[in-house]
């Protein structure tokens, strides 16, 4: 009845044109060109904020250039620098020996570091808690599930609800490598997509707890931590993650396959310079300590 | 059409020749419309032979079995003398434990159907029995449109609104919990379940309500004994899409159930469902890792769990059809 002939050629041209269109897309963009006038930039969610400022004001001092800031977690970050799909990956950790083997191995190119700011990453409670500091050890307690109540932490005898980040986040290994010294995070630990969620969350909950950057403090405090029981609680503030007294502060990164070119290079001596390290504080991060 | 008319009159080798020229437009016309038919069938298909080649490694592959088993995905692992079931992938020693994954889905899923089915086939019966037409036309498109709002608008409100009135009302401990999610996505389930119940029920023949009327049943008992029975297996058709959609959702249960991966039946705890851990961790997997296979996993279960359903459903659905024309 139907003529095969014809469905079969009717697919082969639908395939052809399909085929075309995508070839023609990708040799378009190579990103890390010389020329390039338009880069993208991709990773943390903790430095989505940051990014954009920093690429706004950028951008109107030299027209004509584009850059695109996208979040999704420093993991999905580093995922698109080896994957080439990125040309700057933003990122609030360090990158794991792994990831920079594959980083190397698929891009040909050493994965270089740049600390660009300081980031202090906060505890935070309802604003309507009385707690006033925790101590490293005990945060380990909360977040594994071995401490449930608040009253074994000097609270009102209620459950502890958990508030953490996705397992893609650079937020979650960092606490998970730092706080809980690399345990798992309690199952009961509710995970939601970015920083501002995690504090909305907390914002709502009376009995809750989180951590995030020290940039999303609307409905919640930051409480002050120690670094064991016998120390001095230290509250998130320029002068302590510039000094390095509080325990929980890290640097924010940009990382490059290979020395950044063109864009990206002027991009980043920009953030690097005065005017884009003065930005920072603005958004709720620190600048870099000077020296 | 035209072309027909005049052709009537005409003798009737005219009319051949005149026929043959449509035809051969007809034939392209046609095979492109198979094409593109066929082509959604290739692509549904092509998708499932992707996700099942990217599943399988989690049988045989050994990068996958250095980390999991099949087994250790399903059999509770001894934590500290008693048994847990985890879901950790990113942790010194990775646990993926799917049991908690599937029971938060079917949590979310019962508490959805158990709110969206009683509703949308109540308001069905209503629009199709009772309401007068003028409703009826205002009705209908009303809770279709429904279906339009973005999910993620749906699970914004469930987020923000919904999750605070539960809590005050129900006390619950945790304020993103099954619940939450469950009601948010009978907010997407119930114009499925209700346009297709409708559509169900107007199609059953006039001749049944007057029959029955007239051997003296009141309208109620006509709606029970004889309407609702012969709009059973359109409703059941219609309460299995809402399945679908419910266990298949992903932006709601992301944002409102909190996502914790907990192994309990108390609806006041957050959940974590099948979906929402694909769309979270698979931005991050890196390609080829135990993590990676075991997330296609995942959908391929899921996948799996959804089409022995719908066929167990359509084969009831099919015997209670022939039994109502059966005895007819």
């Amino acid at each position: 009845m139907m003529n095969r002939r014809t469905t079969l050629a009717l697919f082969a041209l639908l395939a052809l044109g399909t085929l075309g269109a995508c070839a023609r897309k990708s040799s378009d963009s190579k990103p890390g060109e010389p020329q390039a006038t338009s880069i993208s930039v991709k990773g943390s969610d903790t430095m989505v904020i940051l990014g954009q400022r920093w690429a706004e004001a950028y951008m109107k001092q030299s027209a004509g250039s584009t850059i695109q800031i996208a979040g999704g977690g420093s993991g999905t970050g580093i995922a698109a620098l080896i994957n080439g799909s990125t040309d700057v990956c933003q990122a609030s950790r360090p990158l794991k020996e792994k990831e920079k083997a594959e980083v190397k191995a698929k891009r040909n190119a050493d994965a270089i570091e740049t600390r660009v700011a300081l980031d202090a990453l906060a505890v935070y409670v309802n604003a309507a808690s009385a707690l006033k500091e925790l101590s490293l050890p005990q945060l380990a307690k909360i977040y594994t599930g071995e401490t449930t109540n608040w009253k074994d932490v000097g609270g009102p005898d209620h459950a502890i609800v958990l508030y953490g980040r996705e397992n893609n986040s650079g937020t979650y290994s960092y606490f998970k490598e730092h706080v809980l010294g690399n345990k798992d995070f309690a199952a009961a630990t509710q995970t939601l997509a970015g920083t501002s969620a995690v504090a909305n969350a907390v914002k709502g909950d009376a009995f809750g707890i989180g951590y995030g950057g020290i940039a999303y403090l609307e409905g919640v405090h930051a409480i002050a931590i120690k670094k064991d029981d016998a120390s001095v609680a230290i509250m998130p503030s320029l002068a302590t993650a510039q000094d390095g007294s509080y325990p929980l502060s890290r640097f924010l990164l940009f990382v490059t396959a290979g020395q950044p070119t063109g864009l990206a290079k002027s991009f980043q001596d920009w953030v690097l310079s005065p005017a884009g390290q003065s930005m920072i504080e603005s958004v709720g991060y620190y600048p870099l300590p000077k020296g | 059409m035209s072309d027909a008319a005049s052709s009537k009159s005409s003798g009737a080798a005219r009319t051949l020749d005149l026929r043959r020229r449509p035809r051969r437009f007809e034939r392209i016309a046609e095979a492109a419309i198979v094409a593109v038919a066929l082509l959604s069938i290739v692509s549904v298909a092509l998708i499932l032979v992707f996700v099942g080649k990217e599943a399988l490694p989690v049988l045989y592959s050994s990068v996958v079995h250095e980390e999991v088993t099949p087994l250790a995905m399903i059999l509770p692992r001894e934590i500290n003398g008693h048994a847990a079931y985890l879901w950790q992938p990113v942790s010194e020693i990775p646990k993926y434990n799917i049991v908690p994954l599937f029971l938060g889905s079917l949590k979310v899923t019962v508490v959805a159907l158990l709110f969206a089915v009683p509703t949308s086939v109540a308001a069905a019966v209503y629009c199709a029995e009772y309401a007068s037409s003028r409703m009826r036309e205002f009705l209908k498109p009303a809770i279709e449109l429904m279906a339009g709002v973005p999910s993620v608008v749906a699970g914004f409100f469930a987020l923000v609104v919904l999750a605070s009135w539960i809590q005050r009302a129900f006390g619950t401990e945790h304020r993103l919990n099954a619940m939450v999610a469950g009601l948010g996505l009978a907010f997407a389930t119930c114009p499925v379940i209700f346009s297709v119940s409708e559509d169900a029920l107007r199609a059953v023949p006039q001749s049944y309500r007057t029959a029955a009327l007239a051997l003296g049943s009141t309208p109620t008992q006509a709606l029970l004994r004889v309407i609702l029975p012969a709009a059973l297996p359109g409703i059941g058709a219609g309460v299995m899409l809402g399945f679908g959609r419910a266990i298949g959702e992903t932006l709601i249960v992301v944002l409102a159930s909190g996502n914790a991966a907990l192994v309990d039946l108390n609806l006041g705890h957050s959940t974590r469902t099948v979906t929402a851990t694909i769309a979270q961790e698979l931005g991050e997997v890196v390609v080829g890792s135990a993590h990676y296979h075991v997330l296609f996993a995942l959908g391929a279960l899921l996948f799996l769990v959804t089409f022995v359903v719908n066929v167990i459903t359509e084969r009831a659905l099919h015997r209670s059809r022939q039994s109502l024309s059966g005895s007819k």
